[in-house]
C-alpha cells in the first residue's frame, strides 16, 4: 500500500489515475509528476517500488500544495473575503453564486436542490 | 479580462486628490464618492468612504485586506429580503 501525501492511493488502479485521487493533482499534475520522476504511468500501484514511491512523494512534497494544505489556504481565501464583507463574500455566505451568473433559473450546483412548496410532495415527504 | 498591467489600478482621481489632501493634514473624514469603480490602493487605508449604491451613501472603513477590491464592491446595490411567503411580507411591512 502506497500512502503518499498523508493519504491514498487505491492498489489496483494505474499510477497515473491513482496520483489523481489526491486533492490538488489531476490530470495534468500526474502526468507531469511521472515524466519528472521517470516512472512508468501504466505501473499498476502495488507494482510500483518502495523507491519509486519515494521519489514521487518527495516530487509533491517539495512542488505542491496538495490535501490538508490546499484546503487550508482555499479555505481562508474565502474567509477573507466574508471577513471583509465585499460582495464575493456576501455570496459565499448566502451560498449563491459568485461570479455573477444568473439565478432566475439554474444555478442548482450553489442553491442545492429545489425548495418544493406546494404541489405534490414525494411519498413520506 | 484583467486589466492591463502597464496602465497600472484605476483609481477615481479627485477621490485620489481628497484624499491625499487629508494624508497630507494627518485628518480623517469622512468622503462621499459615487466612484465604486475606483480601486482601493494602500493610500486609501485607514479612511472612512461613503460609496454610493444607488440611493444613498455606505459608510466603509477601509482595511488592509481590502486592497485590490473595488469600493463598488462593499457597498451592495441590491436587499434580499428573501422570498413570498407570511414571514417575508412581515419583512417588509418593517421596513
Amino acid at each position: 500500500m502506497a500512502r503518499i501525501a498523508g493519504v491514498d492511493l487505491p492498489k489496483n488502479k494505474r499510477i497515473d489515475v491513482a496520483l489523481t485521487y489526491i486533492y490538488g493533482i489531476g490530470w495534468t499534475r500526474s502526468k507531469f509528476i511521472l515524466s519528472h520522476t521517470g516512472v512508468d504511468p501504466s505501473k499498476r500501484v502495488h507494482e510500483l517500488t518502495d523507491e519509486e514511491v519515494a521519489k514521487i512523494r518527495k516530487f509533491i512534497d517539495e512542488n505542491y500544495k496538495v490535501e490538508g494544505a490546499l484546503r487550508a489556504e482555499v479555505a481562508n481565501n474565502i474567509k477573507r473575503l466574508i471577513d471583509i464583507k465585499c460582495w464575493r463574500g456576501l455570496r459565499h455566505k448566502a451560498g449563491m453564486p459568485v461570479r455573477g451568473q444568473r439565478t432566475r433559473d439554474n444555478a442548482r450546483t450553489r442553491k442545492g436542490p429545489r425548495p418544493r412548496i406546494g404541489g405534490r410532495k414525494k411519498k413520506g415527504g | 479580462m484583467a486589466r492591463s498591467l502597464k496602465k497600472g489600478p484605476y483609481v477615481d482621481t479627485k477621490l485620489l486628490l481628497k484624499i491625499e489632501k487629508l494624508n497630507e493634514r494627518g485628518e480623517k473624514k469622512v468622503i462621499k464618492t459615487w466612484a465604486r469603480d475606483c480601486t482601493i490602493i494602500p493610500e486609501f487605508v485607514g479612511h472612512t468612504i461613503a460609496v454610493h449604491n444607488g440611493n444613498k451613501f455606505i459608510p466603509v472603513y477601509i482595511t488592509e485586506n481590502m486592497i485590490g477590491h473595488k469600493l463598488g464592491e462593499f457597498a451592495p446595490t441590491t436587499i434580499f429580503r428573501g422570498h413570498g411567503g407570511k414571514k417575508a411580507k412581515q419583512v417588509i411591512r418593517k421596513k
